[in-house]
């Protein structure tokens, strides 16, 4: 009898680990410009240009996209397991649409803001992520409204009210882009794409402080996960409180993936995919898929990254483009291995 | 000592369609009670009462205390159940499912212990269900599948064990199987069986004492023979049967016909 044990989890998400960073390192290291990472040890602080390129131009950057990746699959796995549906994803719920009007808005209206951070000691940061993350609390707050069901959160409910709300947003948004003028249309089109451009290593500290806490909530309540997906009535009656679960769960994901947006536009597909590889690795035990998927999200963001940074060099690819042209074709994969299935399922 | 369950004066509807109408009855600890009764009687409602998935404002006592005071993992070490056809759409082995029985034994964060490891096991093992431990769930068969899933409701360490149709989706071998099972269950462990059942046949010759359900009422409560009489029958169900009976090895057994 094969059951999970500390080893397990121990070695699987220490060889994760272990090529997260070295995965960190090596993107940081590929780009159009070649760089010599001895030199750029030996003073990490000057103005020597390789030390300027691995610092302050790829690490900060390559760091947010671990960040990013890791919490995408993060939610997916935890919006599979509570929708009950292996094909579920995190821009199905809703979040990340008003999460991309709010930017959209903010980039029309106050492009130029700029917010000091701590009077200007810490630099500036855009209005723009602030602006996602109030219209990605927003549609949270409407989204889950919609979503009761007798007073109870209802995960069909929830499905459904979050795939409407999302058209519903990107109708809005095409009518805006269809309004603004043909630079700015670009502009938003790039940012709805979504980039992992930043040199500002305080972004990139609070995100993955904020990615960390709301992972590892979720990953202590990896055992009633696990239960939720037996069923509603099952995870009851194995002793788990469904409500508060299922409430939980949901504003912790749109927290998560309100922020995440709000920072680096929406990237898709990890979601996806990445929860439903890591099933296949390691199992679907979630006291397990979650640290491994987070880790392997991060790992895969990275590597899609650089080759949006190298394919049209100097030129630079959105990311979302690279993760959608792997992605979309496994999705298709899915649903064609889900149709040949046993039906017994 | 106080009865396993305890059952007054139970109504419930939903919204304003009612489907147990002032249900009354009690089942003794070590009990075997089987409730029939055509579709749509309340024998699924009565079970998601007594599990505690549906809530109605009282009526339900479980070993002597209210079941609404109990929480949900409390609850869960107490009554298990097996479900009719779980929809289960992720990849899971048959010993990750037979584990997560324990969950209401270990704490939320932390992974099996021995004893949990041991429980599933013995578990698996009187099911006969440790031959395929490894393999995942929806590769099983209906009869594997169902022994899968009554391994992990003992895997709960319960008191009472209550199944809904423990027997549809299986072939007449497996059903033996299952409800022989059962009644092993009942007699060595003492464990309090409450099942709602299909086969009228194997209702009788199986469980000392049957609950006849009609419309969210009961309409007999007794012995087989008591119960399921051809009058009862045509009554209930609208048809029309001859029953037999057959005092084979001292116990009255009685076949069921059904007529053209």
């Amino acid at each position: 009898m094969k059951v999970l044990d500390r080893r397990k989890m121990l070695l699987v998400n220490g060889a994760l680990l272990a090529l997260l960073l070295l995965s960190v390192i090596a993107s940081a290291i590929f780009g159009p410009v070649r760089l010599d990472l001895a030199e750029a040890l030996r003073s990490p602080f000057s103005a020597d240009p390789n030390a300027e390129i691995f610092f302050r131009a790829r690490l900060p950057r390559v760091l947010l996209g671990a960040a990013i990746g890791g919490g995408m699959a993060v939610c997916g796995v935890v919006l599979q397991a509570l929708l009950g549906n292996p094909l579920a994803c995190p821009q199905m719920l809703g979040v990340s649409g008003g999460a991309s009007l709010g930017g959209i808005l903010g980039l029309i209206f106050f492009p130029h803001w700029l917010l000091p951070v701590a009077g200007g000691l810490l630099g500036e940061i855009s209005w723009t992520p602030l602006a996602a993350f109030l219209g990605a609390l927003i549609s949270m707050m409407l989204v889950y409204r919609f979503s009761l069901f007798h007073g109870r959160l209802h995960p069909y409910h929830l499905l459904l009210s979050g795939v409407i709300f999302n058209s519903f947003i990107a109708a809005l948004i095409m009518f805006l882009n269809s309004i603004v003028d043909f630079y700015q249309a670009q502009g938003l089109l790039f940012w709805l794409m979504g980039s992992l451009s930043t040199r500002a290593y305080l972004t990139v500290a609070f995100i993955w402080a904020y990615i960390v806490c709301g992972f590892l909530w979720l990953w202590a309540k990896g055992v009633s996960l696990n239960l939720i997906t037996m069923g509603e009535e099952a995870a009851l009656q194995l002793g788990v409180e469904t409500g508060a679960l299922q409430r939980q769960v949901f504003v912790a994901s749109s927290l998560m993936i309100g922020a995440m947006v709000s920072v680096s536009g929406m990237i898709g597909f990890i979601g996806l995919m990445i929860p439903h590889v890591m099933r296949l690795i390691v199992g679907s035990d979630h006291r397990l898929l979650l640290p491994a998927s987070f880790l392997a999200g991060g790992i895969f963001l990275c590597w899609a990254d650089t080759l949006a940074r190298v394919v049209l060099a100097p030129a630079e690819l959105p990311v979302g483009i690279i993760t959608a042209f792997f992605g979309g074709p496994f999705f298709l994969y899915l649903l064609y291995r889900e149709g040949r299935r046993k039906p017994a399922l | 000592m106080n009865p396993a369950i305890e059952v007054s004066e139970l109504s419930f509807s939903y919204g304003r369609r009612a489907v147990l109408d002032r249900v009354s009855f009690a089942v003794e600890r070590g009990a075997m009670l089987g409730i029939l009764g055509p579709n749509g009687s309340g024998k699924t409602t009565l079970l998601k009462i007594l599990s505690g998935v549906l809530r109605p404002a009282g009526g339900v006592n479980l070993a002597g205390k209210k079941i609404a005071s109990y929480g949900r993992r409390e609850l869960s070490r107490l009554c298990a159940v097996v479900q009719q056809e779980p929809q289960i759409h992720f990849p899971y082995t048959a010993a990750e499912i037979v584990l997560m029985g324990r969950a209401s034994h270990h704490g939320a964060l932390a992974l099996e212990g021995r004893k949990d490891l041991e429980v599933a096991r013995a578990s698996m093992a009187l099911t006969d269900s440790l031959a395929f431990a490894d393999r995942y769930l929806h590769e099983l068969s209906g009869g594997e599948k169902q022994r899968v899933l009554i391994a992990r409701a003992l895997a709960q360490e319960p008191q009472i064990l209550l199944l809904d149709e423990p027997s549809a989706f299986l072939d007449l071998k497996h059903q033996l199987q299952v409800f022989e099972l059962l009644r092993r269950l009942n007699r060595e462990r003492g464990l309090t069986i409450v099942a709602a059942l299909h086969d009228l046949n194997l209702a009788a010759f199986f469980f000392p004492r049957l609950v006849l359900l009609r419309e969210g009422t009961i309409y007999r409560d007794g012995a087989p023979i008591q119960v399921l009489t051809e009058q009862t029958i045509e009554e209930v169900y609208g048809i029309r049967v001859r029953v037999d009976l057959t005092p084979a090895n001292r116990e009255a057994q009685l076949s069921i016909r059904f007529l053209p």
